[in-house]
């Protein structure tokens, strides 16, 4: 109860609808604030005072050793992604294709792919040579299997055909999501059935996976410094490459985790602007 | 009425599972024609519908529309499946408006009506986008063209995917309840829309719970019950002095 109860008279009412309001102080909140800002600056002075040698930070930015594994890193999001998607949307459409032999495969597939850990996955691909030392189709073509593994190809297959059992989930909710009326409409306008994937229905369902997706992209610019472990040039494998010589670890992994904290942020800012794009047409705005 | 024959069904039976929706229906409609199928919840009318257009795969019997066996193709005595491309082809002549509507919720009005032209017929850009200028001011929204399917009424809405379905310039359009998901005052705006297209000389097929556009506008009433088609006539007489009881009971049941 408040101690201003519904006065007898409109006058009084009237006169105290006409009172200034005061807004609450929020008192809480600025204590709140205050101690966090507190511990970040303290943080951020023991990082400063700590056994880090930050000019030496400054001088290893920008090497072109380490340029060029951001490029190889951003080479290998690209190419292990692209495979992963177009994977995951084989195997999603392999999972609702109605063909009993197809789904069972695509079912085994993101079962095997997604059950193993990446990092096994990469070291089974590099070292396929020691299984199958020749590869091909016989009598048609055939190769050296060491020849061809390079770290790129291994770390992308490695790399692209997890993905792919990930984002085949992502592509089938995707899908599903699309309302069975617009298969139906699709068709009534003489659509084929690719016809109705490629403009009706996957355009709809880029709302409901671009945000996932794009989670992916992310955790796939990270997931590429495992290709360090076979020798692929990336990020993380330059950064070590220097410290092996100079021995200023903790130098360099600040330089490396500068360069993926950039590019995930650029990718989230990218993000951001696809899935409103991707949102047009849609009246229903996310706020609680 | 004289005219050629546009959709005839013979003894075409549909199950799903063990349930038989369709027994034996038989139906003709002309060209010109304007239809409806009226009828209990439940009796077939969508099946009917879908079957024309092969939304739903016919278990026996055969449909022509536009002259062709729809859905099929004869060598001797068997009538073999088509392919979804020849399926794809038969269908752009037969227009669709749905009881929920519908649309393509990615476009706006106009890209709605443009894209079986565009997509399917291969129509010109240039081309599709006057005629579907043209369609959207026939059924009154020629300024909503560039508004998504979300920020128009259910009445706009329906008025599209009507103005979508004559985009494809079809020789028949299939109607399924078309006023049932709209509010109250909404109805008419739709029903006038189809009222001028069925003066225009469109045939058209209508499922609908709309007496009023059954004695009006249509030509021929059919009435559906328990999967069968009970009677078809001039609408006149199947309204008023109906052959069979059963549609009797369901008139006096509507018209209470
Ligand atoms: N895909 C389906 N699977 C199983 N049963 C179905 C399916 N579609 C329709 N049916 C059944 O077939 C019968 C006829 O359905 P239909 O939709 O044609 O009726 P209707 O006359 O259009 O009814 P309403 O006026 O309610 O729309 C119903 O009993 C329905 O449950
Ligand atoms: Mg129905």
């Amino acid at each position: 109860m408040t101690d201003t109860p519904l006065p007898h008279s409109s006058r009084d009412a009237h006169d105290i609808a006409h009172l200034q309001l005061v807004p609450r102080k929020h008192v809480g909140r600025k204590v709140f604030a205050a101690i966090v800002l507190f511990l970040v600056a303290l943080l951020i002075r023991a990082f400063v005072v700590g056994q880090i040698e930050w000019p030496v930070v400054g001088q290893f930015l920008f090497a072109p050793v380490i340029i060029q594994g951001i490029w190889n890193t951003l080479l290998m999001t690209v190419a292990a992604m692209s495979l992963g998607i177009a994977l995951g949307v084989l195997i999603a459409i392999m999972r609702i294709s109605g063909n009993p032999v197809l789904e069972y495969i695509a079912l085994v597939y993101v079962w095997i792919f997604r059950g193993a850990p990446a990092l096994l996955q990469l070291l089974l691909w590099f070292n396929l040579a020691l299984i199958f030392p020749t590869m091909g189709i016989p009598g048609l073509f055939e190769f050296n299997t060491v020849e061809v593994m390079t770290p790129f190809i291994a770390a992308m297959l490695g790399l692209g055909i997890q993905q792919g059992a990930y984002t085949s989930e992502v592509v089938r909710s995707g899908l599903l999501s699309v309302d069975a009326g617009q298969y139906e409409a699709a068709r009534t306008i003489g659509m084929t059935g690719m016809q109705t994937l490629r403009r009706i229905v996957l355009p709809q369902a880029m709302r409901v996976m671009v945000p996932p997706v794009g989670n992916e992209v992310i955790s796939m610019v990270k997931l590429t410094s495992l290709a360090s472990v076979i020798q692929y040039s990336e990020i993380l494998h330059n950064a070590q490459v220097i410290y092996y010589a100079n021995t200023r670890v903790l130098e360099l992994l600040m330089v490396a985790s500068f360069w993926y904290l950039a590019i995930v942020t650029v990718l989230s800012l990218i993000q951001s602007r696809i899935e409103r794009y991707y949102a047009r047409g849609t009246r229903g705005r996310t706020t609680i | 009425m004289t005219s050629e024959i546009l959709v005839k069904a013979v003894d075409v039976c549909k199950r799903f599972g063990t349930f038989k929706a369709l027994h034996e229906v038989g139906l003709e409609v002309r060209k010109g024609e304007v239809s409806c199928i009226i009828g209990p919840s439940g009796s077939g009318k969508s099946t009917l519908l879908r079957c024309i257009n092969l939304l739903e795969r016919i278990d026996s019997g055969a449909i022509w529309a536009n002259g062709e066996l729809i859905g099929y193709r004869r060598d001797g005595n068997k009538l073999y499946e088509l392919s979804d491309v020849e399926i794809a082809r038969q269908r752009r002549s037969i227009g669709m408006v749905f009881q929920r509507f519908n649309l393509f919720p990615h476009k706006t009005a106009l890209e709605n009506v443009i894209e079986g032209p565009v997509q399917v017929l291969g129509e010109s850009a240039k081309a599709a986008r006057e005629h579907a200028m043209e369609l959207l001011k026939r059924v009154g929204l020629a300024d909503k063209a560039g508004n998504y399917p979300a920020e128009l009424s259910g009445g706009q809405q329906q008025r599209v995917a009507i103005a979508r379905a004559m985009g494809m310039r079809p020789s028949l359009i299939l109607f399924d309840e078309p006023t049932s998901a709209l509010d109250p005052e909404l109805v008419a705006e739709v029903l006038d829309v189809m009222n001028d297209l069925a003066a225009s000389g469109m045939t058209m097929i209508v499922v609908t719970h709309e007496m009023g556009f059954a004695r009006n506008v249509s030509n021929t009433v059919a009435f559906m019950d328990g999967g069968r088609l009970i009677e078809h006539g001039p609408s006149a007489r199947v309204l008023t002095q109906p052959d069979n009881p059963r549609t009797a009971d369901f008139l006096k049941a509507v018209q209470r």
